[in-house]
């Protein structure tokens, strides 16, 4: 399989994870929309790194996507709850406090 | 169409899709070709269904088949390790995350609208590949047939980390920091109340 | 014992210095509730340590330079010794991308490194004693610490940008520590504290955003961020130039300039210092003498060779208005904490005043800072220890006679008085002496188109106002009868850390300014140690041809602080005729000390007439100025002129995108609506599958508006989604289909 195979597949979850991140009515989903994107990069990155690269750099930044992505996973989750004890309502379309 | 009409539509589509898929990898690549669709079509079709399902648990779970899809793909692209740390660290930890946010707010089977998702799918993806497409006509694909064996052990990776000449060592720490940090965060976030929320008007302002 | 610095081993002993309290910090942030005593002694006993360090060291120093040797040790340059960061190993030391950070070690380093450590462990020292049953006693002194270790770093920082990292460090800690009392409930002043740390934070932000562009823009030209590179990249751009200064430096100059008006509360971003004082009284000693104020001037002396003759008159300018403004501003106050706050900004305007008439004034700027340091942080705690005595009493109307019950207090402070007005023998003459002398000559030798002598009669007139408040304070407080019965009944002498710690800085605002002088000289002249460690005076034959042959010249240079720097003839006196630089030095030298102690003693004169001998008269005086006075009075309203235009402006700009959002681009939709009625029941089923609930009242409106629109108008966040990712395609095209 060449590296057009890879690209094809990571810009299609791409654009499934922007699509589940701004259709769905549900903070959950914004998240999961988030770890689709992220992955998304992730086979580009490792994908080129394959195909066109002798160094480590794009298993590096992987890795680091990976990590980074727990990260976001944790915090936002618990943003989650916070906006849901504060609000009473995961839809991210009420939680707009700040525009006032 | 009543709801289980929309079910089965949806999933014969994708079945038939990843049939196709498959049968297209084998007549292009072989056995690699059907494996690079098998878990192609796991990425893809666990991303659809996350969209598309109404409930988030199914949804959660559909998105587990793009996590392993993901890892899949690390696999033929020859970085075991890589693919390892997917399947533990995305499925082990951040689905489970995922899962406790689904149990700790309400569900609300309504609000998965066709029309607004099924527009937003096409659309997105329409300009997406419209401009990919365009994209990747003006750039010339790296073309490797016979691709040279990679060392992608843990050792091999984690002695990357800590050589300093590698410059991965004040990143990798940097990452470390960052984690603690983050969790530290997020268990405070989590545990606070909403009244320990100060009022913004109520503090002096400037 | 053995004083010469030794690379190999004292730059270790350099890297302990911010080292040790940063691990103090880490523990006592952590563990600091559960150790006894709440740990404080961890933290001073750990401050004692680096002040012995530092001291030390700069001991090594002044050894060296009054042997006659330049003292600059660059630890990157010398030894190799440092870190690398953010690092390409295969592109090389040389690749501008390749940041590196070592310490840089020279007489301007040494002398403010063991400020810092001084005035750091005393304040520490203060503190256990004040700060006294605090209910965030730990997490005072862990970010205190912190506060040491951001200045410290930034001493010692070789590059500016980890110098502005630090400055970013030390801008945060300011803030929770001004802010330190608006987590305390059971305190009275807690929304004062909550407002006086975030104006504290935004005002000084402004200029730290100047400061970050200026340092970007330097970056971007010169390719680098060590001191040592910028100033020989400096050097070279203007001999390349001409010998004139490219505009972009005058720009890139003024910017970091800028992040010295912030930081060091200069006209008009001083306003923050004032309410700054809703910290706790250390706090305020620490922010006010060895940190954050000290942080800009320093700058401003790391970067001298990168100004232009244009910035150096704006800085000019800027800090004589600064130093008169504040002065007249302090005769006003009655909060005890209240004008030695406006005597700090008064005194930042003499040091950056003095800086920017360059030369002797750029040696005698940084002196200042270094002999300011001593006596007002002694004064601030002197006035602490009185607050303290009085039982948080701050209104200085409701004090008097006080010397008699609190003798110790009293001497501390005056002696830090006599040094602070500039009076001679005391630290305070020796730096501002020459800063005036250095305004003097520049107004003679016609320099900065004119500013000089606006410097020279403006730093007159507020060396005169400084000598006349600050002993209107002295005689407020401790002389007189007690204003307040109750008050003076409960005064008592602070606990012995407190007065220990007082005793000691007063000591050194004694004798700070003429330790180790030259040739006994005492009413001035040069040889006080800190100009041995920044500048040189050479005797050599003048070398020019029009001099009379063999005639002997005075050289005085800055090359001790930028060795191998030859700045241009706007910046030092080495380019003028030797002999007329004499002269001008020798009719300055007597015109500035004539001047300063004449205002000084009729300053004090004047405070005890008004204070002592006719208590009646201040009040008439005020009255009779009417206007005059309750404009001062009123800080010039400054406060108020900025919150009508820049906080009012800001709040009158959302309001106008408010408007616009609410009348013009909601009448965009509600007339398409209007268009699109004919397609109403198209859209009505449009918007029923669509639309939810968020918008009820203004969907019924505009039930039959563009829906399409409104698809992408959804949530908050994924409306910047969905704009983002538009953005990010819309970016793809251009870029590759363009």
């Amino acid at each position: 399989m060449g590296l057009e195979a890879y690209v094809v597949v990571a810009t299609v979850l791409f654009g499934l994870g922007v699509a589940c991140l701004i259709t769905r009515r549900n903070v959950i989903y914004v998240l999961m929309g988030i770890e689709m994107i992220l992955n998304s990069a992730n086979i580009n990155f490792v994908a080129f790194n394959r195909f066109n690269g002798d160094g480590m750099d794009g298993r590096m930044f992987a890795i680091f996507v990976i990590i980074l992505a727990a990260a976001e996973a944790a915090v936002a989750l618990g943003i989650v709850l916070n906006v849901f004890q504060l609000f009473g309502t995961v839809k991210p379309s009420d939680v707009d406090l700040l525009r006032e | 169409m009543d709801v289980r009409k929309q079910q089965l539509t949806f999933y014969t589509l994708l079945l038939v899709a990843t049939l196709a898929a498959l049968a297209w990898g084998t007549r292009t690549a072989g056995t690699q070709g059907a494996a690079f669709a098998l878990f192609a079509s796991f990425t893809l079709g666990g991303g659809l269904m996350c969209i598309w399902e109404r409930s988030v648990v199914r949804s959660a779970f559909s998105l587990m088949a793009t996590f392993c899809g993901v890892a899949g793909l690390f696999v033929l692209l020859g970085h075991d390790y890589l693919a390892m740390a997917q399947i533990l660290i995305y499925v082990g930890g951040i689905l489970v995350l995922i899962l406790f946010g689904v149990m700790l707010t309400p569900p609300d089977l309504k609000e998965r609208q066709l029309p607004r998702v099924g527009l937003g799918v096409v659309l997105v993806l329409g300009t997406l590949l419209a401009v990919g497409a365009k994209v990747a006509a003006t750039v010339e694909w790296a073309r490797a047939d016979t691709l040279p064996q990679i060392e992608s052990r843990a050792d091999y990776i984690g002695a990357a980390f800590l050589r300093a000449e590698d410059g991965y060592l004040v990143p990798f720490e940097l990452a470390a920091v960052l984690l603690t940090v983050a969790l530290v965060a997020a268990v405070y976030i989590a545990r606070r109340k909403p009244s320990d929320l100060v009022d913004p008007a109520e503090e002096g302002g400037y | 014992m053995d004083l010469t610095f030794d690379p190999a081993t004292d730059f270790k002993w350099l890297l302990a210095v911010p080292l040790i309290p940063l691990c103090g910090y880490v523990v006592q942030i952590f563990f600091g509730r559960f150790l006894p005593r709440k740990g404080d002694w961890l933290l001073t006993s750990g401050m004692f340590v680096t002040m012995l360090i530092t001291v030390w060291m700069a001991f090594k120093a002044i050894a060296a330079t009054q042997g006659g040797e330049t003292f600059f040790h660059d630890s990157w340059a010398d030894e190799g010794f440092g870190f690398r960061w953010l690092y390409d190993t295969q592109k090389g030391a040389t690749d501008p991308l390749n940041v590196t950070a070592g310490i840089l070690y020279d007489g301007l380093g040494a002398a403010m490194l063991a400020v810092v450590g001084i005035v750091s462990f005393f304040v520490h020292l203060f503190s256990t004693g004040y700060m006294k049953g605090d209910r965030r006693y730990h997490i005072f002194f862990a970010n205190i610490s912190l506060f040491t270790v951001a200045m410290l770093g930034l001493v010692l920082s070789d590059n500016i940008l980890f110098l502005f990292v630090f400055w970013e460090i030390m801008g945060l800690m300011s803030y929770l520590l001004i802010g330190h009392f608006s987590h305390d409930p059971t305190s009275h002043r807690i929304k004062q504290a909550a407002a006086a740390c975030k104006k504290a934070f935004l005002t000084t932000r402004v200029g730290d955003t100047c400061l970050f562009v200026g340092i970007m823009i330097f970056y971007y030209h010169f390719q680098t961020f060590r001191f040592t590179e910028l100033w020989q990249a400096a050097q070279e751009t203007v001999a390349a130039n001409g010998g004139d200064y490219p505009a972009w430096m005058t720009a890139a100059g003024l910017l970091v300039f800028g992040g010295t008006v912030g930081k060091s509360a200069q006209f008009p971003l001083h306003i923050w210092l004032p309410d700054a004082m809703e910290g706790p009284t250390p706090v305020s000693a620490m922010i006010h003498a060895a940190t954050m104020v000290a942080a800009g001037v320093f700058l401003l002396g790391r970067c001298y060779p990168l100004m232009s003759p244009e910035v150096l008159t704006v800085v000019t300018c800027f800090g004589a208005v600064t130093a008169l403004f504040a002065a007249t501003i302090g005769m006003t106050v009655f909060d005890i904490k209240g004008v030695l706050a406006y005597s700090t900004i008064s005194q930042l305007g003499f040091m950056v005043a003095g800086i920017g008439t360059g030369g002797l004034g750029l040696v005698a700027g940084l002196f200042h800072m270094v002999t300011h340091a001593f006596f007002k942080s002694c004064l601030f705690l002197s006035a602490g220890s009185v607050i303290h005595g009085c039982h948080h009493e701050q209104d200085m109307r409701k004090m008097g006679g006080l010397r008699k019950k609190m003798p110790l207090t009293f001497l501390a402070m005056l002696i830090c008085t006599l040094a602070i007005a500039g009076v001679p023998l005391f630290a305070g003459f020796y730096s501002k002496d020459k800063i005036i002398q250095s305004a003097h000559m520049k107004m003679m030798t016609g320099g900065l188109d004119g500013a000089g002598l606006f410097a020279f009669v403006g730093l007159l007139l507020a060396a005169a106002m400084t000598a006349f408040y600050m002993f209107r304070l002295i005689f407020m407080t401790f002389f007189g009868e007690p204003r307040d019965k109750h008050v003076y009944d409960h005064a008592h002498e602070s606990p012995k850390p407190m007065v220990i710690s007082l005793l000691v800085l007063a000591f050194l605002g004694m004798f700070g300014g003429k330790m180790w002088l030259r040739d006994f000289d005492l009413l001035g002249g040069h040889g006080t140690w800190f100009e041995d460690l920044t500048s040189e005076i050479s005797h050599e034959h003048a070398g020019h041809a029009s001099d009379a042959a063999g005639s002997v010249a005075e050289v005085f240079s800055v090359d001790r602080m930028f060795p191998g720097i030859a700045l241009t003839e706007m910046n030092t006196y080495v380019g003028d005729s030797a002999n007329q630089y004499l002269a001008s030095q020798h009719t300055g030298h007597t015109w500035a000390m004539t001047g300063s102690l004449l205002v000084a003693i009729g300053g004090i004169l004047l405070a005890w007439f008004l204070y002592v001998r006719r208590k009646d008269l201040p009040a008439r005086i005020a009255a009779g100025f009417g206007e005059v006075y309750t404009t001062v009075a009123n800080k010039y309203y400054v406060d108020e002129v900025v919150n009508a235009t820049v906080i009012k402006g800001t709040m009158v700009l959302a309001l106008t995108f408010k408007w616009i959002d609410e009348t013009i681009v909601d009448g965009v939709v509600v007339g398409a609506g209007k268009v699109n009625r004919a397609f109403g029941f198209f859209w009505a089923w449009f918007d029923k599958t669509i639309v939810d609930g968020l918008v009820n009242g203004v969907a019924a409106v505009t039930s039959t508006t563009g829906s399409l629109v409104r698809l992408f108008q959804t949530g908050r966040i994924q409306q910047y989604a969905s704009l983002a990712f538009g953005g990010l395609l819309l970016l793809f095209a251009w870029i590759f289909l363009a």
